[in-house]
């Protein structure tokens, strides 16, 4: 049972300040992923919940109790790093035992408990190895197994697939879920890689430039974006964003993007949810390729568009479409469009269309 | 890996080669010339031209080890017979070794020997031990103005240290340091501290700190994770400035002249002094010299890995 929370946490580098008012309660059991860009605060947040790194202001409490004046060592958190931070001179065993030597557990135990977290992580064999006779994928392995073997409260991991080639991040991504599904501890990870975070987190943190963006479930964060920045962080290929304006056109909405001379059709609900923001202007439209339709022959709500790019991606490919001056990218099946310049008709998924407010950034929250 | 080269670079490869090869017999021959030399017999040692092929003898070493004095007339054949072999061997340089009753009376040499081994071991293991906490601490924290006092650390080998030599000489007489091993242990680890500071801080700066910060999420305190992370991590970079440090203590040669002239005389001095007015001894020299190179060759070898492995280290970027 650990709970987590973070209550108005500040941390200045010098006179940087990297982390703005950060507030977040994580359940037992969690899997929280803070996701974003590199500098955008997030190692920083989990080195200070580890005690590799002060913090200015706020409280860190670990089951109600604030830690933040705890050393490192007194406050039963496992850490795994990106680098994995084997230590070079000792075996696998060592490393793995490392931890269990602090508490002055005896050796029998000791013994014990490694090669039980070594058979769980399938290592056994390795243990007599040294650090720098492994694969990435087994040092990983290592890792974790370095920071599961005392049952802590709750495990920190910092990128540790990030130095991995990318066949095996895959395997070691569903690893990792399922040691965290057999094993269950409460984990907060950190990446900048968002597949990474879609597929691992029970909650995603997304930060930017020191500031919490959105906290929600993997769905949540990628179907309804609290911002540009989110909207266009989650999601691969990213999501088209586009300045709009919306006109009141025979019973319809016309949402016209990019000065084009034609809107593309919307229900007419559109214009009440807007709530005025569309005359004022400053409206920002967020679709995300699947939500951009493309048929070769004209149907009703559809507009001729011109293909320019096309990007094959095995199972889909990816079409840039010209819309006035801006390019809207869809997803369509492998070869549907045969080849750049070639025309086709277009249509914008009304249920998966955003609307942002362009100088704030924020989501306006219609949903239609 | 094999590259392809060319017929010139072949040619070049050999050439340079041969350069090296000529060099290392430059450097070994003096090294060579005190070795024969203290195997000679006496009368060979000056002979010329000088003799390479000889009956190699032990006897320069029994005359190192003991105190002798010119016989005035020639040995009685019976204790000529009685005596050991090695004592045969200064009989029949016209020579008898001092006896203080039964007990043979050694000469200076093995306490010279031992005097100099004290200091540059005890220097070393402080100066490397010191240099390798302040270069840790260096490495590890914000210091305020830690470049203005790694530049002082250094400073302090600018002055070529003989420039201080005589208002050293004053100061270590007026509060009793002179002629002893502490004095010589302070006066070498100063001079081989700022080396091992800057030396070690190389090698800390390497390490990754993810290891100590494992070390200290595991559990650790940070004087724990020092000692059993970073010192085993740190052993490369400290066995090479242990021979630097051991080297220049060992090989001093000027503070120990005037520092030191009997109690604590290390061997450079000593050496040299035993040269002595007439004929010199050049083959008892030779000895005293041959066994003093040993330490030193022995020490380097035996830490040899550790040495390639820390004058390259850093080099190459992760």
């Amino acid at each position: 049972m650990t709970q987590i929370e973070l209550r108005g946490i500040e941390k200045f580098f010098g006179a940087v300040q990297v982390i703005h008012n950060l507030n977040l309660a994580i359940a037992d059991n969690e899997f929280i992923v803070l996701l974003g860009q590199s500098g955008c605060g997030k190692t920083t947040t989990l080195r200070a919940i580890a005690g590799l790194e002060t913090i200015d202001q706020g409280d860190i409490l670990i089951d109600g109790k604030a830690v933040q004046h705890l050393r490192a060592a007194d406050r039963d958190i496992a850490m795994v790093f990106q680098s994995f931070s084997l230590y070079p001179h000792m075996t696998v065993f060592e490393n793995i035992a490392f931890p269990l030597r602090a508490t002055r557990m005896s050796s029998g135990e000791v013994d014990k408990s490694v090669r039980e977290i070594a058979r769980v992580l399938r290592i056994t064999d390795l243990l007599d190895k040294k650090p720098s006779a492994l694969s990435g994928g087994d040092m990983q392995r290592v890792a974790i197994g370095r920071a599961l073997v005392r049952r802590p409260k709750a495990m920190l991991m910092d990128e540790p697939i990030g130095a991995l080639d990318a066949k095996l991040r895959e395997e070691m991504r569903a690893e990792i879920k399922r040691l965290h599904i057999k094993q269950g501890s409460t984990t907060i990870y950190v990446t900048h890689d968002q597949i990474e975070a879609m597929s691992l987190a029970d909650r995603i943190v997304i930060m930017h430039e020191g500031f919490i963006q959105q906290v929600g479930t993997p769905d949540e964060v990628y179907s309804h974006p609290a911002n540009l920045f989110v909207a266009q962080f989650v999601g691969s290929p990213v999501m088209n964003v586009a300045e709009a304006s919306v006109a009141d056109e025979a019973g319809a909405a016309s949402v016209t993007l990019g000065g084009a001379p034609k809107g593309f059709e919307f229900p007419r609900a559109l214009l009440s949810k807007l709530n005025g923001h569309a005359t004022n202007g400053g409206l920002t439209l967020g679709i995300r390729p699947e939500g951009v339709l493309v048929r070769h022959d004209a149907a009703p709500g559809y507009m001729p568009v011109e293909a320019q790019i096309i990007e094959p991606l095995g199972s889909f490919d990816i079409v840039d479409l010209k819309v006035g001056s801006k390019m809207l990218r869809a997803r369509t099946k492998a070869g549907y469009v045969s080849g750049p310049g070639e025309k086709v008709h277009a249509r914008l998924d009304p249920e998966q269309a955003h609307f942002f407010d362009t100088a704030s950034g924020k989501s306006l929250g219609v949903r239609l | 890996m094999a590259a392809v080269r060319t017929s010139s670079e072949v040619a070049f490869n050999r050439i340079a080669i041969a350069a090296v090869l000529i060099a290392t017999l430059i450097f070994l021959a003096p090294i060579y010339w005190i070795a024969s030399t203290a195997f000679k017999p006496k009368e060979l040692a000056v002979s010329v031209p000088p003799t390479v092929l000889f009956e190699p003898e032990v006897t320069p070493f029994v005359r190192l080890f003991t105190k002798r004095v010119q016989m005035q007339k020639t040995v009685d054949p019976q204790a000529y017979e009685a005596a050991p072999w090695w004592e045969k061997r200064i009989y029949d340089g016209g020579e008898r070794v001092l006896k203080v009753g039964k007990d043979v009376q050694l000469s200076q040499y093995p306490d010279r020997f031992m005097n100099s081994l004290i200091v540059a071991v005890i220097s070393t293991v402080l100066a490397v031990g010191m240099g390798t906490f302040t270069a840790y601490g260096f490495s590890r924290f914000k210091i305020a103005g830690e470049a203005d006092l790694l530049f002082f650390i250094l400073s302090t080998r600018m002055l070529p240290p003989v420039v201080v030599a005589i208002p050293m000489f004053l100061m270590y007489r007026a509060v009793g340091l002179n002629d002893s091993h502490i004095g010589l242990i302070i006066l070498y680890v100063a001079f081989n501290l700022s080396f091992s500071v800057w030396l070690m801080k190389g090698f800390m700066d390497e390490i990754p700190k993810e290891y100590e910060e494992a070390a200290l999420v595991d559990g650790y305190t940070r004087m724990q994770a020092f000692f059993k992370i970073v010192l085993p991590e740190a052993a490369t970079g400290i066995a090479a400035t242990a021979v630097f440090c051991f080297i220049t203590a060992w090989n001093e040669y000027a503070f120990a002249l005037i520092m030191t002239n009997r109690r604590a005389q290390t061997a450079p001095p000593f050496i040299p002094s035993q040269i002595g007015s007439g004929l010199p001894d050049w083959t008892t020299i030779a000895a005293g010299t041959f066994l003093f190179l040993l330490p030193v060759a022995i020490f380097t070898f035996l830490l040899r890995n550790h040495l390639l492995r820390g004058v390259t280290f850093g080099a190459i970027r992760k």
